[in-house]
């Protein structure tokens, strides 16, 4: 085990984070995961703790992810979500969240869809925050869970190709997932039409590849993201069928993978789009693997940041 | 920092013997025991219990190890949070005779935690306590059904038992200074 010690009141990102930082957070899902597999799936670690659930942007997984996680934790839970609350009525986020924090709140997720939204108000505020995503620029926990599936798959994250496929350009998936993996040393690739590969993008350290053939072929695993239909006000690719037929992952692209290459995929899916049906479902797919690994690494986050929380207490 | 050897390797050795004994003549037997060690000295412990009741009775019983660090009553107390280790219990506790196995019974605080941990895994029949050093001090009424060797300290003072499987030499050492059992 790591000899890092968590010192951070927040998780923003993995932009900041060491390779320390990520190390300490997988081990300790790993030793979590154990939890949500006894007859009773509750530990007593954070009773009396206050975590609100921020949301001001749909989410089925992440939402109910975490909020399980708090609650295997023993830690008190309130949810918020932007179309039934104030919001609507004007409210500020500022203003939302400082009310949220006046009621002794320890920790804050939050979605949302600006970009560095939970960065700034962090800055401002001493409640602790963690990013369930923020815009198109990061989703940690995400990233976290995606490199703890790859290293219960593959045994390391140290030389593993992974390659992503899709809208690179507003995933923050992508992004997290970017920071975090080129950290651990793995070799990452993004591949895409043009349009949806953001400029500079190997300046962070990963290869651009547009075949999608060329790309895929030595990849120990490929990372599919969501084509976001919501983002797609302006025209980055001709059509939704075009995009299928050039970059989807079915039975047939595949033959040029490695056998033993795993699919993953955030989700939601865009079945018959990104991915093929049977593809999906079939012995490849670690996508429901992924949904299970983000409990655990999500009490991961929670506890961690507990811990820090005692300084600023006092 | 002046220390003092107070168990050698032979006399560990002897104790694990006797205690493995008097486990097997309390309860009539090998029949539905099972051994929890709490990580991580006494998880050492409990894998050398059942190794050497094997021995004596001829049947593996069931080894479990436990981390309570889940179930802490001072983290909101101490600094950073403290490393999770896998608590592995791969089998059903309900209706099983549980030995509890720890390296140092001291305040008797890590035991309430175990004691907790495992009734979460289910309803043992009971659950018994065998540590190789009770150095007193109880904060809790709790107290072993067998013990390696009693040892009167001073709150001052830290025992540390070291084990092979560390890559030490078996001994038990008692140091002058900070305590650093819990």
């Amino acid at each position: 085990m790591t000899k890092t010690a968590w010192t951070r009141k927040d998780l923003v990102g993995l932009k900041d984070l060491s390779r320390e930082e990520i190390t300490l957070i997988l081990d300790t899902a790993k030793s979590l995961q154990e939890v949500s597999t006894r007859p009773v799936k509750k530990v007593p670690t954070l009773r009396g703790r206050t975590v609100a659930n921020m949301f001001f942007e749909p989410s089925t997984r992440t939402r109910i992810s975490f909020e399980l996680a708090e609650k295997r934790l023993s830690a008190d839970t309130i949810n918020f979500s932007a179309a039934t609350s104030s919001t609507v009525k004007g409210e500020s986020i500022k203003d939302t969240v400082r009310n949220i924090e006046s009621l002794k709140v320890d920790i804050i997720v939050m979605r949302h869809p600006a970009s560095g939204a939970p960065h700034r108000l962090a800055e401002r505020l001493d409640v602790s925050f963690i990013n369930a995503g923020d815009g198109i620029n990061e989703h940690p926990t995400q990233a976290l869970l995606d490199m703890f599936t790859i290293k219960e798959k593959k045994g390391t994250l140290e030389g593993v190709k992974v390659t992503f496929i899709g809208d690179i350009l507003h995933s923050r998936v992508a992004r997290s997932n970017i920071w975090g993996l080129t950290k651990m040393g793995a070799k990452v690739v993004v591949c895409g039409p043009k349009t949806l590969i953001p400029p500079k993008v190997e300046e962070l350290g990963v290869e651009v590849i547009y075949d999608l053939y060329d790309a895929i072929k030595d990849a120990d695993v490929i990372n599919l993201l969501r084509i976001q239909m919501e983002r797609q006000s302006e025209c980055f690719f001709p059509s939704i069928r075009e995009y299928a037929n050039t970059y989807q992952i079915n039975r047939k692209v595949l033959e040029v993978a490695k056998k033993d290459v795993v699919i993953m995929h955030p989700g939601p899916v865009n079945r018959g789009i990104e991915v093929s049906s049977d593809v999906m479902d079939g012995p490849s797919s670690v996508i429901l693997d992924q949904v299970t690994n983000g409990l655990a690494v999500r009490m991961a986050v929670l506890y961690l940041l507990s811990g820090a929380r005692k300084k600023i207490e006092g | 920092m002046p220390q003092k050897q107070i168990m050698s390797s032979e006399e560990i050795t002897r104790a694990i013997t006797r205690i493995a004994h008097e486990i097997l003549e309390k309860n009539k037997g090998a029949k539905a025991l099972a051994l929890i060690g709490i990580r991580t000295g006494g998880a050492f412990l409990a894998k050398r219990f059942q190794e050497k009741i094997k021995e004596i009775e001829g049947t593996e019983i069931e080894l479990g190890l436990l981390d309570i660090t889940l179930y802490r009553d001072d983290l909101t107390e101490i600094g950073a949070q403290p490393d999770i280790r896998e608590t592995e219990i791969d089998f059903g506790v309900s209706g099983k005779k549980i030995i509890l196995v720890d390296d140092v019974l001291f305040t008797g605080r890590t035991i309430r935690c175990a004691m907790d941990a495992i009734i979460d895994f289910g309803r043992p029949e009971f659950i018994q306590l065998a540590v190789l050093i009770d150095r007193g001090h109880r904060e809790l009424p709790i107290k072993a059904d067998y013990v390696g060797k009693n040892i009167p300290t001073s709150k001052q003072e830290d025992v540390v038992v070291n084990l092979k499987e560390c890559g030490e030499e078996d001994s038990v050492v008692v140091f002058e200074g900070e305590t650093k059992n819990d």
